[in-house]
């Protein structure tokens, strides 16, 4: 079969959903931050994908490089929360910071 | 000066009273002195109301100043026509020398109360009301049309309502001021009904309008019988206002009201707008409702002229006189001698402003001392206020040289003119009657109050003669009593000005059918001047007779008073002893307050008493009845909310309680548990709108 | 093309195994190495579909700058020396049955169901730094000025937030 916009949007769907079990499941925020670069991973690539085979032009790109821009901007932002996080409660596990509750 | 600003000049007079008001209202716990503005106020008036007077004399002593203006205009109503309101003045000579007359009473009045009220409490508001009363008065007087007419009728009512009670800590001053309202009421209502028959028949309050329909014919819904009712009613009005009978009631207790104001209102000219009323509607008054006028006037004059007789009270003495000479002026439009009674009203206001501020004076002097048995010889002590009130008791008697013998005598030529061509004798028979009892009463009073010996040696010695503020307008108004002012000639008021140019008598309106054969015709060159070479015939006729007899007729009451109190050659007690029945008729007023107590009050106050009792047992038992039923209502209602409501809102709540316990387990605050239910849902989404 | 094909399946089964990896490593810092590899991956299926400007990017931003700050993280906020790297996980079993569910029917209706129109637009261009370089200064030039304001504000409110004091947080 040749390899066309199926098989890339299959790879995406992979990566997508193995972000979201990362998210799920590890306890370290910083995998869950891991996790969620997975997740806009695969958000690229369907753009690009898309720019590719779709009637768009290189707008698809474009967004692909917005979206790079803001993980760069997220990461920055949660690490620094990790950090505070780590401070506060000495250790980074998600599941253990049950402070939103009530 | 053109007729605009003869207009404009009027309207100013008329509304800066009303500022007076309002300003010192307003403002008088500010400025204690505020009442100065008010009779500043009055001042201004009075020389406005001065200017108006000559250059209507002067440049438009024939012509009729007319202004008005739409005010609502209803269109063309179904069933009625054009029907529109109009609002204006009217300024022909009658006005003109009434707003004189008015300015200058009041005037006097402000002056005479800046002491006579001094130390009152309320003293400003006293200024205030005075203020709203010449405002309303000067309404009257200038308006052109019926409902402005009202509605001033109204404000003066209620403005000598409010004076009349003005010390209403005494419960007498305020009955007296509630008796005096409630009886206006009563003649008011027949002026109201009076003013719809004319509107309904015509669309218009305008008097002109009105008249000019009548003489073309049109009589309201076709007769002139509504006419002759039409006027009647609007007559009802002045009955109440004028304090004619059986209305007059409330006058005399109107007393209780402060001195200046019985001279003010209720002497000089609030009840002489019942008289004015009557010489607006002049020219549409038919035979018979002149005739009633007439019998009115004339019964009115005797039965308050026997009253005076026998009353010890100073102020009610003038009161009943005052309501005597109202009847007279009444009694003179009846048989038609307009210009006379015109007159009359003139010169009376005048003499017995004079005679009430003189009484004031009196009782000034007396500390609040009314009864003339405790007083006498008191000319020496107050001799301004003794020739003053001299001269006006001169005056109302009809003593030649006077105001009053002119316009008196003009008055009996016309009864006696009238009954020499109608037949109806009585009524020049009770206005000399009346003319004898006035002389005697009113000397009887000056008698008792002013000569003789003090009979309360402690007042008398207290007693001193009023200051200048007070003295003045005594002057002012003795002086306006003597005859120069009317006319050159002392005998004869035709010669006068007063008479022979300024006022006229109009011509008649109403058809020749239903109006007074001596009434009519004329020839048309003397239209709008007398109504027929007749009439004046006649009372040319009348003039000397008159005027003989009735010198005869007020020397021989003269005479009688001096007899009785000053000579005491006749002992008015015995006379009294003789005639017991009568005396205490008179004293007693005629029981007419006592019959009114029979025959209205008390069936009144019994029907309220059963309707009170109406009320108490069965409107408040179904009341209650119905008010325990609502509780019961209420108690069941009360159960159902408390279990059934309530219950369910609780269980509402407590399922909620229950839902949120149950549910909170999924709450774990972490974050990772909320994207599990994300993807979960995201899951579900998919498979709802898949394709599959 | 069969060697466009092998190319393809060679980076998607990097990208797909090192990610698989990332999230199931017990090791954080193992996990850290295997995402350098997905980045890869991805970078290298960017070239493949003639985006060679965000392949550069993706090298440079992910590989040079985001890795290296959750590397950084994973350090300050594991003591490397005393504790063990490695990290628990939770909720397995139904993760992976809600997962596979979940991919499966995605990639079913990415894959299967959907019947893409597939217009090649095989670009004649050499790079496509010039378009891309034209649509940031022309039409997307709001966004891209925005996107800058953006990033230092998050790297300002990063840098203070990180440095804040814990009393303060205490409060």
């Amino acid at each position: 079969m040749e390899v066309g916009l199926s098989h890339f949007l299959v790879v995406s769907t992979a990566l997508l959903s193995l972000g979201i079990y990362g998210v799920i499941t590890r306890k370290n925020a910083v995998m869950v931050l891991m996790g969620i670069e997975l997740i806009l991973n695969a958000a690229n690539i369907n753009f690009v994908a898309f720019s590719k085979y779709g009637n768009f032009g290189l707008e698809g790109q474009v967004m692909a490089l917005f979206i790079i821009v803001l993980a760069a901007a997220e990461a920055a932002i949660a690490l620094a929360i990790v950090l505070n996080i780590y401070k506060t409660f000495n250790h980074v596990n998600v599941d253990e910071i049950e402070d939103l509750k009530e | 000066m053109s007729e605009s600003i003869l207009v404009t000049l009027s309207i100013v007079i008329l509304f800066l009273p009303l500022l007076g008001f309002t300003t010192v209202l307003l403002f008088n716990k500010k400025f204690p002195k505020l009442y100065l503005f008010e009779v500043g106020i009055l001042i201004g008036a009075f020389l406005l109301s001065i200017v108006v007077l000559i250059v209507k004399l002067s440049s438009y002593l024939d012509t009729e100043i007319v202004s008005s203006f739409t005010w609502i205009d209803f269109g063309d109503v179904p069933f009625l026509g054009r029907v529109s309101v109009e609002l204006g003045v009217k300024i022909d000579n009658v006005a003109a020398i009434m707003v004189v007359v008015v300015n200058l009473i009041s005037l006097l009045v402000h002056v005479y109360s800046i002491e006579y009220m001094r130390g009152d409490k309320r003293y400003n508001r006293y200024f205030a009301y005075l203020g709203i009363f010449t405002f309303s008065m000067l309404g009257i007087v200038i308006t052109h049309n019926l409902l402005m007419m009202y509605i001033f009728w109204e404000l003066v009512g209620l403005s000598s309502y409010l004076l009349i009670g003005f010390w209403y800590e005494k419960k007498s001053a305020a009955d007296a001021g509630k008796k005096a309202f409630i009886v206006n009421r009563v003649g008011d209502i027949g002026f109201f009904i009076g003013i719809l028959i004319l509107f309904t028949s015509y669309n218009t309050f305008t008097f002109d309008t009105i008249f000019e329909q009548i003489a073309a014919g049109n009589l309201p819904f076709g007769s002139s019988a509504w006419l002759t009712a039409a006027g009647i009613l609007i007559f009802m009005g002045a009955v109440g206002k004028s304090a004619q009978f059986p209305l007059h009631v409330w006058l005399p207790d109107a007393m209780e009201g402060p001195t200046p104001v019985s001279a003010l209102i209720h002497a000089a000219t609030m009840v002489a707008a019942g008289v004015y009323l009557i010489a607006r509607i002049f020219v549409m008054l038919t035979a018979d409702a002149m005739l009633v006028i007439a019998i009115v006037g004339a019964f009115t004059a005797f039965i308050a002229a026997t009253i005076a007789l026998t009353q010890n009270d100073i102020k009610k003495v003038l009161a009943y006189s005052t309501v005597s000479q109202l009847g007279y002026m009444v009694m003179s439009l009846g048989v038609g001698a307009y210009a006379f009674a015109f007159f009359h009203l003139v010169t009376h206001a005048f003499f017995k402003a004079c005679l009430f501020l003189g009484s004031g004076s009196v009782i000034h002097a007396m500390h609040h001392e009314q009864d003339i048995r405790n007083m006498g010889g008191l000319r020496k002590k107050l001799p301004i206020t003794y020739a003053s009130f001299l001269i006006s008791t001169l005056a109302i008697s009809g003593v030649p040289l006077t105001s009053g013998f002119l316009s008196k005598d003009g008055i009996l030529a016309g009864t006696y003119a009238f009954g020499s061509l109608t037949g109806h004798w009585l009524i020049p028979v009770i206005g000399f009657g009346v003319a004898l009892m006035t002389a005697f009463y009113m000397f009887r009073l000056v008698i008792i109050t002013f000569h003789g010996q003090p009979r309360d040696q402690h007042k008398y010695d207290h007693a001193h003669e009023s200051p200048f503020v007070m003295a003045m307008p005594l002057v002012v108004l003795g002086v306006l009593s003597v005859f120069i002012w009317y006319t050159p000639l002392p005998h004869s008021p035709d010669a006068g000005w007063f008479i022979s140019s300024w006022v006229k008598t109009p011509h008649t309106v109403v058809p020749a059918e239903s109006s007074f054969e001596f009434m009519v015709g004329g020839a048309a060159e003397n239209a709008g001047i007398i109504h027929s070479e007749m009439y004046t015939e006649a009372m040319h006729h009348a003039h000397y007779p008159a005027m003989f007899l009735s010198l005869i007729l007020g020397g021989l009451g003269i005479l009688l008073a001096y007899s009785m109190y000053q000579w005491k050659k006749i002992d008015p007690d015995k006379i009294a002893g003789k005639v017991p029945g009568l005396y205490k008729f008179s004293l007693n007023k005629w029981y007419i307050d006592e019959l009114y107590d029979a025959i209205f009050i008390n069936p009144t106050v019994t029907l309220s008493r059963a309707l009170a009792w109406f009320d108490n047992t069965i409107i408040d038992g179904i009341v209650n009845g119905s008010a325990s039923l609502t509780r019961f209502i209420s108690a069941l209602s009360g159960l159902f909310d408390t279990y059934i409501v309530d219950g369910l809102v609780n269980f509402t709540a407590f399922f909620s309680g229950f839902i949120g316990i149950t549910f909170k387990k999924i709450q774990t605050g972490k974050v990772q548990t909320y994207i599990v239910l994300v993807v979960f849902s995201v899951i579900l989404l998919i498979f709802i709108v898949s394709p599959f | 093309m069969e060697l466009y094909d092998l190319i393809f399946y060679f980076f998607a089964i990097v990208t797909v195994v090192s990610a698989f990896m990332v999230v199931t490593s017990k090791n954080i810092v193992h996990a850290g190495f295997n995402l350098l590899f997905t980045f890869f991956g991805v970078a290298g299926i960017y070239v493949l579909l003639g985006a060679d400007f965000i392949a550069v990017v993706q090298l440079l931003v992910y590989v040079g700058g985001i890795l290296i700050l959750l590397l950084f993280g994973i350090m300050l906020t594991n003591k490397i020396t005393s504790v063990e790297l490695r990290t628990g996980t939770a909720h397995i079993i139904p993760a992976v049955i809600g997962v596979g569910i979940f991919w499966g029917a995605l990639t079913a209706i990415v894959a299967f169901k959907t019947d893409w129109v597939e217009v090649n637009t095989a670009s004649t261009e050499s790079t496509t730094i010039i378009g891309l370089g034209n649509l940031l200064l022309t039409d997307y030039v709001l966004i891209f000025e925005l996107l800058g304001i953006l990033l230092l504000v998050a790297l300002i409110g990063a840098a203070s937030f990180a440095r804040r004091e814990i009393e303060e947080l205490k409060d």
